[in-house]
């Protein structure tokens, strides 16, 4: 079928499958190195992760798939694996080789998957990696053996020191080049071959054409299993009617669905293993095992946790600042090179105001991700990161989430960015989703701002207990706890209705510990951090933009452009500080005209019906409004509306002044503290954030889950608001 | 009949039964948990669940929910 001819033509397609810390992506990394394309299959939640290995001038197509301990495809995001590894995924072809790395410390239950993989009868090599781990434990295995029980090449490796990677992408090669099949190895009882061949029929019957081998195992041995849901729509015959009845005439004959599979493939890798892998009568007490009784201990271990998630949350809060900072003065520098470069005008007012403000705005949250990926990367190359899990599991467990849930939630103060994007260790699909829906609710760093400048502005300093605790503190405070505390009914809400469905299992593996390799890190860091920039960047720059232009347009801006260069001219020439005061009160005057009459302004007045119920004026309404890309616009949008220009900060004065100063036309004060109140309410549980709900978008495979967040987030945000605002009128 | 969750910290057992054919009871299956199979119980998570055992000579975690699938015969150490 693949002759060299054909070879020569296209790409070799190498899929890399392995169970769950195996060291399957440092092996991929070192295999290909940086470039690797990433991208989703469609339809579900598993990304598609492609990268180019070279091997004495030729170029291989390496396929990493999600980590698995086997492949019984009981979701369609778990049926990805099966149908590239059978060249059903008409994407990616068919492979030409499949690369399976296990585990040489833990090689019985690795050898569960190589048994499926054999079964599929695709060219295979297996790499046994992280021999040294096994070797320091007194295994020893002798690997020419096992490659001769196995009938496939067997590699030793030390991924992580890439040792043995040149001679990978050598097995590798070959197994494409002959192209030779594992040795059909007939595993079940006899049994269950004939009904195999009963099976065929029975499909032939019913209209389905011809169905891969591997495909039947998978109809037969796994009831209500995916392949079955696929094949009982095709095939016209009542397909699960007649799986069942094979089922109970294999239980007849000795050999239980499913019981038999688990029971006979370990039972194979006992043979294999025999005499080829020779394991220390007594389990030596390791290193591992040690830390893992402090770290796992009813009090130290919950107190490093704290230690630990409290390390993480200091880095992605307080050390990203200076970096950040750093990012926010290299956008002044620019924005004051185009000012210098390019005089007042709409083309300037663009390039500022819209591309470089659109740009940092998105850069800004770089340093958090990269501390957040930092951390979570040494966590989790550790081994630290499932136990994590495990300390939080039975917390979680009361909002109808896992363990795994909890470091996602717990980054999402700092920034949902960083967070959405660390669900990605949850592999179940509905936790995963609803962990992704609440992760916004989570009080971020860029809520802040807001508070700060509506309790100095709003909240009586009164203090209580002699100093120790403040008004102002305590609703600082609430409103940070509030988004978590309405996270636990959604999360419980979206669990009982749109991802209803059995509890997932908590079965999972606690890998060994060992240090973290900073290749594996780093690559980690990079990989998130390149993901973010490419695609939340292009559409919260557009956003931006639209903004932007909503605040600028229609109006005449020359009488403003010319004051700005006049006070540019007179700062120059060190000209009459006075009258650049005056000429600056002049050009504030006149923005704050013009966003009132922009399309921004008017939308602020025709949403002011809307708003009023909450307290709120339209100048609150613009703010809002502008506030939708990024929340923290709010603060400089409510500086130009009230003729402060936009640079201004939470802590300034003078928008503090014009703020208390605020009232309605009737001359009532605008702002009271019911009405800061409802505002913070409002940023605090609204999606005013376009990098969240793109990246959102990214991980869900979908604009509806980012519309349905932005939409829960928007209608949850305004009844919370008006509640506050009625119920504070009544005191 | 005894289940995983009933043991005691440090106490070993041999499987007999893996109940239900659910996919949480193949999970478990793959995993290991045979017939025939000896655990160690290593640990309860400090607030009670889940717990870690080790198993072909890895560990492994579940919920006592979980655990409670698995049939065993406690062995008596000597």
């Amino acid at each position: 079928m693949s002759t060299t001819a054909s070879q020569n033509q296209r790409t070799a397609v190498v899929a890399l499958v392995g169970n769950p810390n195996t060291g399957k992506s440092t092996l991929f990394n070192s295999l290909c190195g940086l470039q690797s394309r990433v991208g989703n299959f469609p339809g579900v939640t598993v990304e598609k992760k492609i990268g180019q290995m070279s091997w004495q001038g030729r170029r291989f197509d390496l396929v990493d798939l999600p980590g698995t301990y086997s492949l019984s495809p009981r979701t369609l995001d778990e049926m990805v694996s099966v149908d590239v590894l059978l060249g059903r995924k008409l994407e990616i072809g068919h492979p030409d080789a499949v690369l399976c790395i296990v585990d040489a410390s833990n090689l019985e239950r690795n050898l569960y998957l190589v048994s499926q993989i054999l079964d599929m009868g695709v060219p295979a090599v297996v790499v046994l990696n992280m021999h040294d781990v096994s070797e320091a434990r007194g295994i020893t295995i002798d690997e020419d053996a096992l490659a001769e029980r196995l009938g496939v090449p067997v590699i030793k490796t030390q991924a992580h020191r890439r040792h043995g990677i040149d001679a990978v992408r050598q097995a590798v090669a070959e197994a494409v080049d002959s192209s030779r099949k594992p040795p059909v190895s007939r595993i079940f009882p006899e049994p269950f071959y004939a009904e195999c061949e009963k099976l065929e029929q029975q499909l032939a019957g019913g209209g389905v054409g011809e169905v891969p081998e591997f495909l039947k195992h998978r109809l037969i041995l796994d009831p209500c299993g995916c392949v079955e849901a696929e094949y009982a729509a095709r095939c016209k015959n009542n397909l699960p009617e007649y799986l069942s009845q094979c089922r109970q005439r294999l239980a007849e004959a000795g050999c239980r669905v499913p019981a038999v599979e688990a029971q006979r493939r370990y039972a194979w890798a006992r043979e294999v293993l025999d005499g080829v892998a020779t394991r220390p009568g007594q389990r030596a007490v390791t290193f591992s095992d040690k830390l893992d009784r402090l770290l796992t201990h009813k009090i130290a271990g919950l107190l490093l946790f704290c230690v630990m998630m409290f390390v993480v949350f200091q880095a992605i809060y307080t050390w990203a600042g200076p970096f950040m900072d750093a990012i926010e003065m290299g956008q002044e520098w620019v924005s004051s090179l185009v000012s210098a470069g390019l005089s007042p005008g709409p083309l300037r007012s663009l390039v500022n105001d819209g591309v470089i403000a659109g740009v940092g705005g998105v850069i800004i949250f770089l340093p958090q991700i990269v501390f957040l990926f930092l951390f979570i990367a040494i966590l989790e190359d550790c081994g630290y990161m499932a136990r994590a899990a495990f300390l939080m599991d039975r917390l979680m467990t009361k909002v109808g989430l896992s363990g795994k849930s909890f470091v996602p939630l717990m980054s999402s103060f700092a920034c949902a960015i960083p967070g959405v994007m660390a669900t990605r260790v949850i592999e179940n699909r509905r936790d995963r989703m609803v962990t992704i829906l609440v992760a916004p609710l989570m009080s971020c760093s860029a809520r802040l701002p807001v508070y700060l400048l509506l309790i100095a502005a709003f909240i009586p300093p009164i203090s209580y207990a002699g100093g120790w605790i403040t008004l102002p503190g305590i609703v600082l405070f609430a409103m940070s706890s509030l988004g978590a505390l309405v996270a636990i009914p959604i999360a419980w809400t979206l669990k009982k209705t749109l991802f209803r469905g059995e509890t997932p299992p908590f079965i999972m593996e606690l890998p060994s510990y060992k240090w973290p390799s900073p290749r594996i890190v780093f690559h980690r860091v990079y990989d998130r951090a390149k993901a973010f920039i490419v695609r939340a960047g292009t559409l919260i720059f557009a956003t931006t933009i639209v903004v932007w232009a909503a605040g600028y347009f229609p109006g005449d801006h020359s009488r403003q452009h010319q004051i700005e260069a006049q006070i540019e001219q007179l700062e120059a020439e060190q000209g009459d500080e006075s009258e650049i005061a005056a000429l600056q009160e002049e050009r504030d005057q006149l923005s704050a005209q013009l966003i009132a009459s922009s399309v921004l302004g008017r939308l602020g007045h025709a949403v002011e019906p809307a708003v009023k119920p909450l307290g709120w004026d339209w100048k609150i309404g613009v703010g809002a409004i502008a506030s939708f890309p990024a929340r923290e616009v709010i603060i400089a949008t409510l500086g130009t509306i009230y003729s402060l220009g936009g640079d201004v900060d939470e802590e300034d004065q003078r928008l503090h002044a014009s703020l208390k100063e605020a009232s309605w036309p009737d001359g009532r004060p605008v702002y009271s503290i019911p009405v800061a109140l409802s505002i913070m309410v409002f940023f605090a549980l609204c999606a005013q954030c376009g990098a969240t709900l793109m990246v959102i978008r990214r991980e869900a495979n979908s604009w509806w889950w980012a519309i349905f967040t932005f939409v829960y987030m928007t209608a949850l945000a305004y009844v919370a608001a008006m509640a506050t605002y009625q119920a504070g009128r009544l005191f | 009949m005894s289940t995983l969750d009933g043991l005691r910290t440090g106490q070993r057992a041999r499987v007999l039964e893996v109940s239900g054919e659910d996919a949480i009871a193949v999970r478990l299956m793959e995993m290991g948990l045979i017939e025939g199979e000896e655990v160690e119980l290593l640990v309860f998570a400090p607030l009670g669940d889940p717990l870690e055992i080790d198993v072909r000579g890895y560990r492994l975690s579940l919920r006592k929910s979980e655990a409670q699938r698995v049939l065993i015969e406690p062995l008596v150490d000597q």
